[in-house]
């Protein structure tokens, strides 16, 4: 199990985040997300309202979001639930982010799959940068985590920053896509590999070749 | 035995093509939904039982026979449920994605027309957290369903009400075992619960409920509509169907691709990954089904049909079909290694041989790597991994202690080597 632990309590925690609750937006969206489970069963949406959670905190801080303390107890109030159940969610999922993060959180999978094609050169990329595993860059840009599959393995290896994926990464590719998030740009999301669409062959689909210029229906070659 | 085009199903699985309802309907999604359910519940549950369709999410358990496990009459206060495990997280998978980011709505309607087989009043698809943008496109598929009115009350005019809702995850790799996905979906931890009871009598909420792979459910609009026979006639007896393949590692082009149970590792290779890194004489060996599958030395693989049986039959398995090839530059002791280390990180800690084994196993793993071991302690680990297998309450452990005997049990001697190796240089640095 990993090693995970909450940012402690404190007076300073508490005058930060002790006056948190959803936004108007947001009230809604945790609505959505309580009515698709039967009634009673609000406690089915504490994933999404944790995650709709760690995202305000996140536009609030211009980060990537993690979940203080204050926050858990608002989304266990939110749904009737005792505190301890919502943190022990929030520690078991790796996605929730227990402690501050900058602004881009750069996961890089270093699992066997990515690791074949090359994620230590991915690794050093960000190392390069000046970034170190488990922790935030002085400035709060980049906070690096390596991570386990993402299940992108058909293009690997790959980094997932906030909620992009790239991939077909290699050690410059890598660098460019950081040097354009620090200059404040938008790098192409997915494969990097020029060419490719999405996880077909390199150079081309050996199968459907029909499916590539149009949508075209293979009932008609039933029998 | 050569998979024609117009007998693959997921058409648009490289998302050439856009992923939305009407152009999924052009492709035949969606088409005449109603009398294929207006066969009845039990002719669908016996028409995917005569197809041969194995559960597609590792285990290949047969899909119609689990469906029959589910009430005839299920009680209004105990309704039954259906949840599609999109949790891929298995390394070297990579599947489910194409098919929901690229063909959500064969999912949709495989979810409505095995929801209704199975007699279920709903079903929760629980996609893995990290598919931050699938899980955007799925929801968007779901509310076109809705909108045309093809899922929620009277799906798709059938006279059936069936709810699909999305649950997504949050970065927890134990939550594809079913049991822990039921907790997950509660709203707890994910940690698996004992068997019995099976999900079929206590699952959701204490419901009956049916927990089947993405693949095993969108593949069944397709089998309905071309007939079993059809989806029989494919592949080899006891292993029918087709397969997604993810191919990834030391090929020349890695992909993901749709073909014919049972083809051969080398068909495979040759065909859609324009072969091995370096050629056929630089493979080393292969993990056909994902990362908890066993290795399977060059010799072994290169003429395996690629099946259940075909892959048991070398000592592996074809798991999810996800195929990871490694050629003779891989660091075999760290490639596995890095196996020992994620499921290290993904024990759920309830049972204490995978929770204290799989860290301790990753710890010898590495020194091994690094031949800081004494021969000895190999005879260890390997004992370590039979006390770990077989000894928890859902498979984790198993998948922890696989990977490692595939390597023990072919290659030893690269472990004693470095062992002697490392051996060597310290005394010299002594003398």
């Amino acid at each position: 199990m990993a090693n995970r632990h909450f940012e402690p309590d404190s007076p300073e925690l508490r005058a930060r985040w002790g006056q948190f609750s959803f936004t108007k937006e947001n009230i809604a969206r945790a609505d959505a997300y309580i009515a698709r489970y039967p009634a009673g069963r609000q406690q089915s949406a504490v994933m999404a309202l944790l995650d709709l959670a760690q995202r305000q905190v996140g536009a609030e801080t211009q980060t990537q979001g993690w979940l203080p303390l204050p926050v858990i107890e608002y989304v266990a109030a939110y749904l009737g639930m005792p505190v301890i159940r919502v943190a022990e969610v929030a520690s078991f999922y790796m996605m929730y982010n227990l402690v501050p993060v900058g602004r881009y959180h750069v996961q890089v999978c270093g699992t066997t799959p990515c690791m074949l094609r090359g994620s230590d050169d991915v690794m050093t990329a960000c190392t390069n940068k000046g970034m170190v595993k488990g922790k935030t860059t002085p400035d709060g840009l980049f906070t690096l985590t390596e991570v386990e599959c993402m299940g992108n393995c058909a293009s690997a290896p790959m980094v997932q920053i906030n909620d992009d994926n790239y991939e077909d990464l290699d050690f410059d590719r890598m660098t460019a896509i950081l040097d354009a998030l620090a200059a404040g740009d938008a790098p192409k999301t997915g494969t990097q590999e020029p060419g490719r669409h999405s996880v077909e062959p390199l150079g081309g689909p050996t199968t459907l070749h029909k499916m590539v210029d149009g949508n075209h229906d293979y009932r008609g070659e039933w029998k | 035995m050569s998979l024609a085009d117009k007998d693959r199903i997921f058409t648009n699985v490289y998302g050439y093509q856009d992923w939305s309802l009407k152009a999924a309907q052009k492709r035949g999604d969606w088409d005449k939904t109603k009398a294929l359910m207006a066969k009845g519940q039990d002719a669908i549950i016996e028409e995917i039982k005569a197809s041969g369709l194995r559960g597609r999410g590792g285990a290949g358990f047969p899909t119609g026979l689990k469906w029959s496990f589910m009430p005839k009459e299920p009680r209004a206060d105990r309704p039954s449920f259906l949840v599609i495990n999109a949790d891929e997280s298995e390394p070297g998978s990579c599947k489910d994605r194409e098919i929901i980011r690229h063909d959500p709505h064969k999912l949709i309607e495989g979810a409505l027309i095995a929801g209704y087989a199975m007699r279920a009043r709903a079903a929760y698809i629980y996609i893995r957290g990290e598919y931050i943008r699938e899980a955007e496109r799925l929801e968007a598929a779901v509310a076109e369903a809705y909108a045309a009115g093809l899922v929620g009350k009277n799906a798709a005019k059938s006279g059936y009400d069936f709810d699909v809702f999305v649950h997504r995850g949050a970065g927890a790799y134990i939550c594809g075992e079913e049991t822990a996905m039921i907790e997950s979906l509660e709203g707890k931890k994910g940690q698996p619960r004992l068997k019995p009871p099976f999900p079929a009598g206590a699952g959701l909420y204490g419901c009956p409920t049916t927990v089947n792979n993405v693949e095993s459910i969108a593949v069944v609009p397709t089998i309905l509509r071309r007939g079993a026979a059809w989806f029989a006639g494919i592949g080899r007896k006891g292993n029918e169907g087709t397969k997604l393949f993810q191919i990834s590692g030391h090929v020349e082009r890695p992909c993901v691709v749709e073909d014919a149970m049972g083809i051969s590792f080398r068909e495979l290779i040759e065909k859609h990954c324009g072969g091995v890194r370096g050629g056929w004489d630089n493979l080393l060996a292969v993990i056909p089904g994902g990362s908890s599958v066993p290795l399977v030395p060059a010799k072994d693989i290169i003429d395996a049909p690629m099946d259940f049986d075909g892959l048991k039959a070398v000592g592996s398995g074809l798991g999810t079909a996800a195929v990871i090839v490694m050629d003779k530059s891989t660091d075999i002791v760290r490639a596995i290694s890095r196996i020992s280390y994620f499921y290290k990180h993904e024990s759920c800690g309830q049972c204490t041989p995978c929770r204290e084994g799989t860290g301790w196993m990753w710890r010898v793993m590495e020194r091994l790597r690094t031949g800081d071991a004494e021969v000895h302690e190999i005879d260890t680990l390997w004992e370590v991994t039979k006390q770990v297998e077989g000894h928890t309450i859902c498979a984790l452990g198993d998948a922890a202690a696989w990977p490692i005997q595939g390597l023990l049990r072919h290659f030893r001697p690269e472990l004693e080597r470095r062992i002697a190796e490392r051996g060597a240089a310290m005394r010299e640095a002594a003398e």
